[in-house]
């Protein structure tokens, strides 16, 4: 089984699928703009994304490959987006797992 | 057949990236107009082709976008353009959407977006050759029946493919009827989805993924987006720029320098000595040439800018710099304007349109005027070729392109200051967010960088003509009449309008060690900066006419003490000497107290850095 985590947390090397653009809690103008923004740079549910670059400083910002094409983003917006981690991926979602493992 | 006889008006619409503007100029080659659209200070760029039958066609080039969900001024113009809501223009009878070939899917979704609008559309699928050699299979003729489009293949950089476009553009003008009202509604999150969905369905049907996808984008990123690598090669491609700048430039400088030395004394030959001899040699070939020298170094600047550009370099220098600029309250994207307003901040200013928020956008254009532009370069030259030994340091470095560079980094170190300072004083509000492609890495085209370059040169010349020439007549007559006394033993500038302006003014600034001479090439160099080397040339040539020939630089460092000429150098980091920049920010902001207040804190700091610097030379036996 895959865990699912926000594309804010990845780290470098993390790839998945998008499965959810938007749509976490607050639902004021701002965040309704950034979802249709989102989309409209390729970020839909179902688009295979990696994790390419990090930023010097708090590894921000990103690179992300989505689907065939590269788009950077900070973080913060990042945030918006919830992915499915596939297995074999390093970082992040070797934390999620360990963190589920009872200690 | 009223469509035969009026000529078809085309507008080009498409993703950033996707070679619209290469189509653009090989469709309309040389045959472009550049303007600004009513209201707006968007560029309006359009051309003229010649179709069938002898048949003009008007195509425009509009800026890039994602959806006509407009966030910002230039894609608010896109969509205004393609609804005809613009103010005093027409909408287009045909829209010709250019997509990157091998990069389909987000202008998929555009196409779907741009078909509800209902008028004509043929897509050009550009920069096929890529996606050949990428091994992409696009089937032409299944996407061509999804999307209810006729469809180009072009390659803009080789003209390939132009030809067929301008066919088809006739064809679909000429079987659509006029009247039909347009519809468009912006999409919400749901229609997003479902355009999304049905694109990624025309995707899977009729493209099959490539044989031998590009991953030397991928490689060139992990070493040029390598978190401390890539900073370290941004820093080291700035700095390469900046010496280039310096030292390539100076042969062709000499030369110009030599060939208008040779005309100035060819007309002091073959006209009579007198007021019109000092007009022509003193006012403008001195005047001019003293500006015009400049142009090798400016285009050798934007040759670099372009070719960065084009390279694809530019968004990865934005994400590199995002964080950082961050910090000091400025948007990625920023950099962009920034890095451009080192050309000229008039560009820059308006290229800061990019930046989607209302708030970056404002603090980018506030400190844009503070990167050094072009105009700077005259004056810095002059002055560090005067003041600074031009030897060697630490076995690699010319003494004075460290000046030099040090120059730039006080501008880029006190813009980043004052944006810190706005963001502080002003506001702290919510973070916009930052998001761009970053595109495949292309092989720049020689024959569109050299057509961008030659664009460039075309309006400096422009602006040397028609701004800098009539001010040299004025300064020349400022500085020549009226005429000395009988008698006088002064020199004759001494009396004129100019020289009482100068010596009016010289106790205000007396305490930063300007003399009156400066003070004078101060008030045209309001006008444009590079105007006062030309001032200077005119005050000083007048009034110690046994200097004439030679050059302006021996005679400032006879003329001014050390600390004068770094006080100088001090003061033109930052007094915002440019009218036509101060003009361009009160279009954009719409706002004349943002203007007033750029043109006192900028004044404010050129006096406080001039008047430390002053005193501190001083102090240290430079006075």
């Amino acid at each position: 089984m895959s865990d699912t985590i926000r594309l804010s947390q990845a780290r470098r090397g993390d790839r998945g699928v998008i499965v959810q653009v938007g749509g976490h809690c607050h639902h004021d103008e701002h965040a309704l703009e950034l979802e249709r923004r989102l989309l409209e740079l390729g970020f839909v549910e179902g688009a295979r994304v990696e994790l390419l670059h990090e930023g010097l400083l708090g590894r921000d910002p990103i690179a992300m490959k989505v689907d065939d094409m590269r788009v950077a983003l900070r973080r913060h917006e990042a945030a918006g987006l919830t992915v499915r981690v596939e297995p074999a991926a390093s970082g992040a979602a070797a934390a999620v797992e360990a963190a589920r493992v009872p200690a | 057949m009223d469509m035969a006889v009026r000529s078809a008006r085309v507008a080009l619409v498409g993703n950033p990236n996707s070679g619209k503007t290469a189509l653009f100029n090989a469709l309309t080659g040389a045959h472009q107009k550049v303007a600004n659209y009513a209201g707006v200070t968007v560029e309006r760029k359009e051309g003229f082709i010649r179709g069938g039958e002898g048949r003009t066609m008007s195509v425009l080039d509009l800026p890039g976008t994602y959806s006509l969900r407009a966030r910002s001024p230039d894609e608010e113009v896109t969509r205004d353009a393609v609804l005809g809501r613009l103010a005093g223009e027409t909408p287009p009878d045909v829209i010709v959407c250019v997509a990157d070939a091998t990069n389909l899917r987000l202008v998929l979704r555009l196409v779907l977006e741009l078909k509800a609008v209902g008028r004509p559309m043929v897509l050009a699928l550009n920069m096929y050759d890529i996606a050949q050699r990428q091994g992409l299979r696009i089937d032409l003729e299944r996407l061509s029946a999804e999307l209810g489009l006729p469809i180009v293949t072009t390659v803009a950089t080789r003209r390939r493919g132009v030809d067929d476009l301008v066919a088809a553009v006739e064809a679909a003008a000429g079987a659509w009827s006029p009247g039909a009202e347009m519809a468009w509604t912006a999409p919400d999150a749901a229609a997003l989805r479902g355009a999304a969905r049905e694109a990624e369905r025309i995707m899977k049907a009729c493209v099959q993924p490539p044989e031998r996808p590009d991953t030397l984008t991928g490689r060139i990123d992990s070493v040029l987006l390598h978190p401390v690598g890539g900073l370290v090669i941004l820093m080291a491609l700035l700095f390469v720029m900046f010496q280039a700048v310096f030292t390539w430039a100076t042969p062709l400088m000499d030369g110009i320098e030599g060939l208008l030395a040779g005309l100035g004394a060819w007309v002091a030959t073959v006209m009579p000595d007198g007021i019109w001899q000092s007009l022509i040699v003193d006012g403008l070939i001195s005047g001019v040439g003293s500006v015009l020298v400049f142009l090798p170094q400016i285009l050798i600047l934007f040759l670099f800018i372009i070719l960065l550009e084009d390279f694809g370099y530019m968004a990865r220098a934005a994400f590199l710099m995002d964080r950082i600029m961050g910090g000091a309250g400025l948007h990625g994207r920023a950099f962009i304007p920034l890095l451009s307003s080192f050309a000229c901040a008039i560009p820059g200013v308006m290229a800061a349109r990019v930046i989607d928020s209302k708030r970056d956008r404002l603090t980018t254009v506030m400190v844009a005027p503070l990167m050094t532009c072009s105009a700077r370069i005259p004056v810095y030259t002059l002055i560090i070729a005067a003041f600074i030994p031009n030897r060697t340091v630490w076995g690699f470095a010319n003494m004075q392109g460290l000046v030099m560079f040090g120059l730039y980094a006080a501008g880029i170190l006190s813009a980043l200051v004052v944006s810190f300072v706005i963001r502080r004083v002003f506001w702290r509000g919510a973070v916009e967010p930052f998001m761009m492609e970053l595109p495949a890495y292309k092989t720049p085209d020689l024959r569109s960088v050299g057509f961008n370059l030659w664009l460039r040169a075309r309006i400096f010349l422009e602006r040397a003509g028609r701004i800098i020439l009539p001010l040299m007549v004025l300064i020349w007559v400022l500085s020549t009449f009226p005429y000395p006394p009988e008698g006088a033993t002064g020199p004759a500038i001494d009396y004129s309008f100019a020289g009482r302006l100068g010596h009016a003014l010289e106790p205000v600034f007396a305490p930063i060690g300007f003399n009156w001479q400066m003070v004078i090439a101060l008030i045209p160099g309001m006008a444009a900066r590079e105007v006062a080397v030309a001032a200077l040339g005119t005050v000083y040539a007048i009034a110690d006419p046994e200097s004439a020939t030679s050059l302006l630089g021996v005679t400032l460092a006879a003329q001014w003490s050390l600390a004068t000429g770094l006080a100088f150098l001090a003061w033109y980091i930052f007094a915002p000497q440019c009218v036509a920049t101060l003009g361009v920010v009160k279009r954009e902001l719409n706002s004349w107290k943002w203007m007033w207040v750029m043109v006192a804190y900028m004044f404010g700091l050129a006096y406080l850095a001039a008047f430390v610097t002053y005193r501190a030379a001083v102090a240290l036996g430079g006075g």
